[in-house]
């Protein structure tokens, strides 16, 4: 059982147990701040998990991911102020668009390597970005408050603090199980074998791009989905979600808490947000210790945290 | 040739102003060792890239059983039957060296939009991966990740890969770049093997190989043909001697 118990795994599920508690400690002492921003790491976990997905075991470095948050938020929103209200109409449509969003960008950016990769993503995203700028019925500049959350019926109400959290927590342990299957899978193999010598790949026999790019769709969807969820979150839309600042952190929540594994990212999205949290109590200037953590990452800590933690022993 | 497996003609490519294949013309009939050998630069590895497809020529053409594939993608030749090795090694340092196979394994075991079932515990995927390895020696290394493994090994690795497509026929560049005598004397050995079951073209320097192992040799010099023939034959041209052998007096006492 000692492969059981490691100090990674330990860990991981200690996390996994606080957020799953964290709604009843919130209940008991009422403390409503703490209960909104576990929502956001667990929506946040999600869009790492999705981007961590094709940069941490395809090596496609995106620098737009935040790109699909912003769609699926959009699109959950534009429905929304024009009277479609339902989620199960909803939510398919925003995801649908942020696929065929991905398939687009994915078709060009990945006929390209390494820094020419990174700069369509990230012009694909930034186009994203000034389009919804340019919405001026959606708030343009400023941003579209949204009056109505996604209905599910009678039976679901996405009002419930409780339950919204619940539900962004099994949508996060989903993603989590379908991204580790997928990683494992025939799938994952050739996705992870094309990060790691692309022309031997071919050699053998894998027309890669397409296996690329089917990766790079799923995810956009997934993020997508967290892209809906942090919508109906906030009520509200706005360009800036897509900035690709935002890329940026979702990049470092990954290469923070390791790109190796399917849990990392979850684990860097709650550190990060943690801490500029509670850096951001002391200090303007989080930047200053974000930083310095991350280049040290860089440099001595390629696994990120999930590393660190898989390389400590017991005892 | 009636029973040539691979047909090469004409086939010429310029880089700028060097020509690095000129009118190259190659058969290679079914169940042959086919060495080609020259002097560094003159277009070994340029014309292993046109055959499998990484280099596109200006002009001329490349014949695989019947079939013109001078125009098709690296991975479609490969699902020919078409395999090749790199002269530089070239696997998945992360993977063990079972996995390896496996991956070229799967290449050639229908399509991998497969995402749900674990691929490493396959058996469809597994066993044939192992009987490679068994072919070239490293069943005892299955498990062993391919990044701490010996450039002997990597070498072994790299054929077990190309055998694991199912290949009909291997392009080896240069197997035994780099390999001390034991381990080069193992790569013959296991070559000696495939040889009769399998069609090769094998590009290498090591001569004494070459002439132990080849039915027939093409010698190219500065991108061109000069001569093709049994290792007798070749041992015995003029201007073979002249151009090439010449340079190494070892080789004439092989």
């Amino acid at each position: 059982m000692s492969g059981l118990f490691t100090p990674r795994n330990v860990m991981v599920a200690a996390v996994l147990v606080l957020l799953a508690l964290m709604p009843v400690y919130c209940a008991l002492t009422a403390n409503t701040f703490l209960m909104s921003f576990f929502t956001r790491v667990l929506i946040l976990g999600m869009a790492a998990i999705s981007l961590n997905l094709i940069m941490g075991f395809g090596g496609m470095v995106s620098f737009g991911h935040a790109a699909y948050l912003g769609i699926g938020g959009y699109v959950f929103g534009i429905l929304a102020k024009e009277g479609v209200t339902s989620g199960l109409i909803q939510w398919p449509a925003a995801l649908l668009i942020c696929g065929l969003f991905a398939l687009a960008v994915g078709a060009l950016s990945l006929r390209t390597r390494g820094v020419y990769f990174i700069m369509i993503t990230l012009a694909f995203s930034q186009m994203a970005y000034y389009i919804a700028i340019a919405l001026d019925r959606y708030g343009g500049d400023d941003g579209m408050a949204i009056q109505r959350r996604s209905q599910f019926g009678d039976l679901v109400n996405l009002n419930n603090r409780t339950f919204f959290y619940y539900l962004c927590f099994v949508l996060l342990l989903a993603t989590v199980y379908l991204v580790w299957r997928l990683v494992n899978s025939r799938f994952g193999l050739v996705i992870q074998g094309a990060r790691s010598n692309e022309r031997r790949m071919r050699a053998i026999g894998f027309p890669t791009f397409r296996y690329k790019l089917v990766c790079f769709v799923i995810a956009g969807v997934i993020c997508g989905l967290a892209g809906v969820l942090l919508a109906n979150f906030s009520d509200f839309i706005n360009p800036s979600a897509m900035n690709w600042i935002r890329s940026g952190d979702l990049i470092v929540m990954a290469v923070l808490g390791g790109m190796g594994t399917v849990l990392g990212p979850l684990i860097g999205a709650v550190a990060f947000l943690m801490l500029e949290e509670v850096l951001s109590r002391f200090t303007e200037f989080q930047g200053l210790i974000l930083g310095p953590l991350l280049l040290a990452v860089a440099l001595y800590a390629r696994g990120g945290i999930d590393g660190i933690l898989m390389g400590l022993r017991r005892g | 040739m009636a029973d040539a497996l691979l047909i090469v003609e004409g086939l010429t490519k310029r880089f700028g102003g060097v020509v690095a294949s000129d009118n190259v013309r190659l058969d290679v009939a079914r169940g042959e060792l086919h060495a080609i050998i020259g002097p560094n630069g003159a277009g070994k590895t340029t014309l292993i890239g046109q055959l499998a497809g990484e280099i596109a020529p200006n002009t001329g053409s490349v014949q695989f059983d019947g079939r013109d594939i001078t125009a098709l993608p690296v991975p479609d030749r490969s699902l020919l039957g078409l395999a090749r090795s790199f002269q530089i090694t070239s696997l998945f340092p992360h993977f063990t060296a079972l996995e390896n196979v496996a991956l070229a394994v799967q290449a050639h075991a229908g399509h991998s939009f497969r995402f749900w079932r674990p691929a490493r515990e396959e058996s469809v995927l597994r066993e044939p991966a192992g009987a490679a390895l068994e072919r070239v020696g490293l069943s005892h290394r299955a498990d062993t990740l391919c990044a701490s493994m010996s450039h002997g090994e990597h070498r072994q690795l790299e054929l077990a890969m190309a055998l694991a497509t199912g290949a009909r026929m291997l392009l080896l560049d240069e197997p035994m770049a780099g390999l001390g005598p034991d381990e080069s004397a193992r790569m013959v050995k296991t070559l000696r093997q495939l040889k009769g079951e399998l069609t090769i073209l094998l590009i290498e320097h090591d001569m004494e190989a070459v002439f132990a192992l080849a039915d027939r040799i093409t010698v190219l010099v500065y991108g061109r043909t000069i001569a093709s023939g049994t290792p007798t034959e070749i041992r015995a041209n003029a201007e073979v001697r002249q151009a090439y052998l010449g340079e190494q007096e070892a080789v004439s006492h092989v």
